[in-house]
């Protein structure tokens, strides 16, 4: 090729190659705005609730649209409350899960049993949410309900967790559903992550003695521990945000009770149920102060597991 | 010159099968491995020098389609029944592999994994004992200041090596290594054969190699296989310098292989 014709060819392909990056650039640019224009819609929106109650908003549980007396306590903690029993309940039975398919399951069987708990993972929030008020909320509160009440209800410090009347639907039943939704995300991560360690690497502890559980407890997990904490965030964002299923079974009360039996609210169920009938321009700020605390919620707990995951790994003195 | 060691037998292999599935990847296969001396297993890719590795700790267990028959005798004790409990085989019969495999812990820690299994050591004995593994496994001068930095921060000839501490750590009484050096560069490599010569010492070692020269340097017996069979079995220097078998002269002369 001639050198003036193989400089042209050189030229386009730079040009092109501009190109690429700018558009890259571009697209990776789009994520960031878009952020900040959600972030800064809602704090504009929020304003007028902001400045009506301050930081009060957050300490009272107070809710009444008639006398635009508005606080955030109670949809905060049952947010909070319900994530907590879904990833207590779902951590350890997903990590179960996970531990079976990959390491005790005949091979036969592990392509189903995956594939279902994909398909989990794949049904409509709405069908957990009538499936647990019209299914699971009553046999909950014919058959295990009265039994957390007459065993744990009178014990002196868990006690108060488990006081009232079985009614099915409450802060609990809410916690239990979330779980069933999010053990599909946070066991297939698990999985898959468990299936990329080296089978060197389990040999030579399986090669040491070890039994399958200290295989999976000491060597498997702090392998895959990124990867695992990845899959509880994920479950974790999931849960946090999740509203339709919540709303369900939650029972939308704004009341602050100890106990997990009695109704309660998330911060995602009050804006879907309340959104609707928002008169006036402090209930629709107070509702969209509540979307800006779950964005900030989600933020913290996220950046609080990344913070969490860093200071392990320097615990164990990784270079890399 | 080296003084004569009597030798006592350790393991004694007797009409040996392995299957993978329906392929018979061992075929009746006999011998008897002497105790602390070096021996190695030699042959080509595929025949069956792992394979049988694999079979004196029991390895194959962890594969539902993988069986062995026959009998392999650990001081008398067929380690092949059934009754055989699988963690304190493993305890006596330790094992080092192709690459470096450090546990994602501390160095300490790493060496203490094994120990912890079966002993109840006290704080200053499991000091003592890490810092013994890690001597023994010559290691120590290079570790001792960073014993709580993660095993995986080390090179890769130090990692093999605390691999090796970390699986006398247990105190076995058979080490067996599958081509412990083959991911090492040639250093790397020198150091572990060197440690091989000091550990027979103390240990029975059985060692698969590629490599024809490691086997000559390092074994005092020699086993070449082919395709699943025992072809010649007998002290190094003859194997490779007066070797009966035709086929053995052909692989070890390079003619083959």
């Amino acid at each position: 090729m001639p050198t003036f014709l193989r400089e042209v060819h050189m030229k386009r392909h730079n040009l092109l190659d501009i190109l690429f990056r700018n558009v890259t650039c571009l697209s990776a640019f789009a994520v960031l705005v878009l952020l900040i224009a959600i972030i800064v819609s809602l704090i504009i929106g929020s304003l007028p609730s902001i400045k009506a109650f301050g930081f009060q908003f957050l300490t009272s549980a107070e809710w009444d649209p008639v006398m635009d007396e508005f606080g955030a306590l109670v949809p905060i903690v049952g947010t909070l409350v319900t994530s907590a029993i879904a990833l207590l309940i779902a951590i350890p039975v997903s990590f179960g899960i996970a531990l079976f398919l990959t390491e005790l399951s005949p091979r036969w069987l592990r392509r189903p049993l995956g594939i279902a708990i994909e398909l989990l993972a794949g049904i409509p929030s709405i069908i957990y949410g009538m499936w647990g008020l019209f299914v699971f909320a009553p046999l909950f509160a014919d058959y295990v309900q009265p039994w957390l009440i007459e065993k744990l209800g009178p014990l002196p410090i868990l006690g108060p967790l488990f006081q009232g009347i079985p009614m099915g639907i409450g802060v609990l039943t809410a916690g239990i559903i979330l779980a069933i939704m999010v053990i599909p995300f946070i066991a297939s991560v698990m999985r898959d992550v468990f299936e990329v360690v080296p089978t060197l690497l389990k040999e030579s502890a399986y090669g040491l003695g070890a039994t399958t559980w200290e295989v999976m407890w000491h060597v498997v997990l702090p392998y895959t521990k990124i990867g695992v904490a990845g899959g509880i965030m994920l479950g974790l964002g999931r849960a946090l945000g999740e509203t339709m299923a919540v709303t369900f079974v939650i029972g939308n009360a704004h009341q602050l009770s100890a106990s997990l039996l009695m109704p309660g609210n998330s911060i995602s169920s009050a804006l879907a149920n309340e959104f609707n009938e928002a008169v006036g321009k402090l209930y629709t700020s107070a509702l969209v102060e509540l979307g800006l605390i779950l964005f900030l919620i989600t933020f913290i707990v996220l950046s609080l597991a990344r913070y969490m995951l860093y200071m392990l790994t320097k615990r164990e003195g990784s270079t890399s | 010159m080296s003084v004569e060691k009597t030798v006592n037998p350790k393991l004694v292999v007797r009409d040996l099968n392995f299957y993978y599935g329906a392929e018979r990847a061992l075929k009746d296969i006999n011998l008897t491995i002497p105790e602390k001396m070096v021996t190695a297993f030699i042959g080509p890719s595929g025949c069956g020098k792992s394979t049988m590795l694999r079979t004196f700790n029991r390895m194959y267990q962890l594969y539902p389609k993988q069986k062995a028959t026959g009998e392999v005798l650990l001081d008398g004790e067929n380690i092949l029944d059934k009754k055989q409990d699988l963690n304190t085989l493993r305890a006596k019969i330790g094992m080092v592999f192709q690459k470096p495999t450090p546990f994602p812990m501390s160095i300490y820690d790493n060496i203490a994994f094994g120990a912890k299994l079966y002993e109840n050591l006290s704080r200053h004995d499991m000091d003592e004992r890490v810092e013994w593994a890690l001597r023994k496994a010559a290691l120590w001068t290079e570790a001792k200041d960073k014993l709580k930095q993660s095993g995986t921060g080390l090179s890769g000839g130090q990692q093999q090596r605390l691999c090796i501490a970390r699986a006398i750590a247990v105190k076995p009484q058979i080490l067996l290594l599958d081509e412990p050096t083959s991911a090492l560069d040639p250093i790397s490599t020198a150091h572990i054969e060197k440690l091989i010569d000091e550990l027979k010492e103390e240990f029975t070692i059985i060692i698969v190699t590629h490599n024809m020269q490691q086997a000559a340097r390092v074994s005092d017996y020699t086993a070449y296989m082919y395709l699943g069979d025992l072809i010649e079995f007998g002290d190094t220097r003859t194997v490779f310098t007066n070797p009966k078998r035709k086929e053995t002269e052909d692989y070890i002369t390079g003619r083959f292989g």
